[in-house]
């Protein structure tokens, strides 16, 4: 188990315990953190799950692979630090990771 | 006005699972027409990954969405359904023991059975969620070309990355008066020769390509005489235009359906696994838009969901028949369906 925080754009923090091995999706869809929408069910082919990882987290996470980036021009309001939350692993290492949900899936 | 469409099913939904549902009706003597949202058939495997391999067919080592879509399109076509493209379900109306269905296109239908295939749901453009954009939305701001004879002459800035963006810059470079592309990276998903051609309209001045901005409001009185973008940090810039295309891809939503007064699940249909219809007799959820408990999102389970449903479906639509279960390997009645 890995503890992550999902905060709503409204301020609205949510600690979850999240399975390691699911992905930041998942652990948020699980357990009911609104922000999320996930249509394709994370297959890296919708950006409905678009989040935004806190800065100090942003070089510490696997790099996007290009399908990951692709799919981002499909998101709305797109930042340096904006991720589709379907394709970061939960593990150890992220023990503490800071999730910032959008306004709105787009 | 249209008249009514007599079917035995009317599929609501021309992905994989919808298409595997007119073979297994068909093997049963019965007769589907098709709707669809999209311009083509395949659902999210022909829109969201015509390209991507699928490993999980049974039989089929791995092929891809596009494969897949041809494969079914060649499975069920001794049966000759009408697909209805380029609509979605509207209105749903109880008529004694039938259904009847209205789309977006005018087509009426009159039926004993609908099969719901529909995904996560029918596919409409991706809207910014800015108010300014949105009120300016057939009005100067599009999200696909109607007639593109609308912008001759015209100065039009075009936003995305992808093969609509670019295809759509290239073909109307060669009528608007001038065009500005604004894509949020340096890199387009679209296909490279496109990407080159766009480039050389760049050098000869008929598109200024300006990359690492987004679209951030629509300005004008009535009428847009401008679009505010931003780049990424938030540094804002204006550009004069009579037109706006938007090319931000596809999403999916139920639309009317949620409206049915069907029992829902979140997003999902809440079906019965006997014969995966729904809380209205004659109405069945299969695919991705299902739900039962142990529900997978799997293209095989659908095709496991569409077979049992043309049972009950079969019932229905001849209720003075008796039905008798075949294999295809050796009923001539299949075979004699099938051409074979």
């Amino acid at each position: 188990m890995t503890t992550i925080k999902y905060i709503e754009h409204n301020g609205k923090e949510h600690l979850v315990d999240v399975s390691n091995g699911l992905t930041v999706m998942e652990g948020a869809i699980k357990n009911k953190v609104p922000g999320i929408d996930a249509d394709c069910g994370g297959a890296c082919a919708c950006a409905t799950c678009h989040v935004y990882v806190s800065n100090d987290w942003v070089e510490k996470l696997s790099s996007k692979e290009d399908s990951e980036e692709d799919m981002l021009d499909f998101a709305f309001e797109v930042k340096k630090n904006s991720r589709l939350s379907c394709q970061i692993t939960v593990s150890d290492e992220l023990e503490g990771l800071v999730i910032n949900l959008p306004e709105k899936q787009f | 006005m249209t008249d009514h469409i007599k079917t035995d099913c009317l599929i609501i939904g021309a992905g994989p699972v919808g298409l595997f549902a007119v073979f297994e009706l068909g093997i049963l003597g019965l007769k589907a027409e098709v709707i669809d949202n999209l311009d083509k058939i395949g659902g999210q495997c022909a829109e969201l990954y015509p390209d991507k391999p699928i490993y999980d067919i049974p039989g089929i080592p791995v092929c891809t969405g596009q494969d897949l879509t041809d494969s079914l399109a060649k499975q069920i076509k001794p049966f000759n359904a009408n697909i209805h493209l380029n609509q979605r379900v509207d209105e749903l109306k109880k008529v004694g023991n039938e259904w009847e269905v209205k789309t977006s296109a005018g087509n009426k239908f009159i039926t004993p059975n609908i099969f719901i295939a529909g995904g996560v749901g029918s596919f409409e453009p991706r809207r910014p969620p800015i108010d300014s954009i949105l009120k300016f939305e057939n009005n100067g701001i599009a999200y696909s070309v109607a007639n593109k004879q609308a912008y001759t002459g015209k100065e039009l800035v075009i936003f995305g990355g992808g093969d609509s963006a670019l295809d759509w810059t290239v073909e109307l470079s060669k009528i608007a008066k001038h065009i500005t592309l604004v894509h949020r990276r340096e890199e387009f998903k679209a296909v490279e020769h496109t990407v080159g051609l766009m480039k050389e309209l760049v050098n000869e001045k008929k598109v200024t390509l300006l990359t690492n901005r987004q679209i951030a409001e629509a300005n004008g009185k009535g009428k847009i005489t401008s679009i505010s973008i931003k780049d990424n940090d938030d540094n804002f810039s204006e550009i004069p235009c009579d037109n706006v295309l938007i090319f931000h891809g596809l999403k999916m939503e139920l639309g009317p359906i949620n409206n049915w007064g069907l029992n829902l699940n979140e997003k999902q249909i809440s079906v019965s696994t006997e014969d995966f219809q729904t809380n209205l007799e004659g109405i069945f959820a299969i695919g991705d838009i299902s739900y039962y408990p142990g529900k997978l999102k799997l293209i095989l389970s659908g095709f496991h969901e569409a077979t049992l449903a043309s049972q009950t479906a079969f019932k229905r639509a001849r209720p003075d028949e008796n039905l008798v279960f075949r294999y295809t390997t050796s009923s001539k009645d299949i075979h004699k369906k099938l051409g074979v």
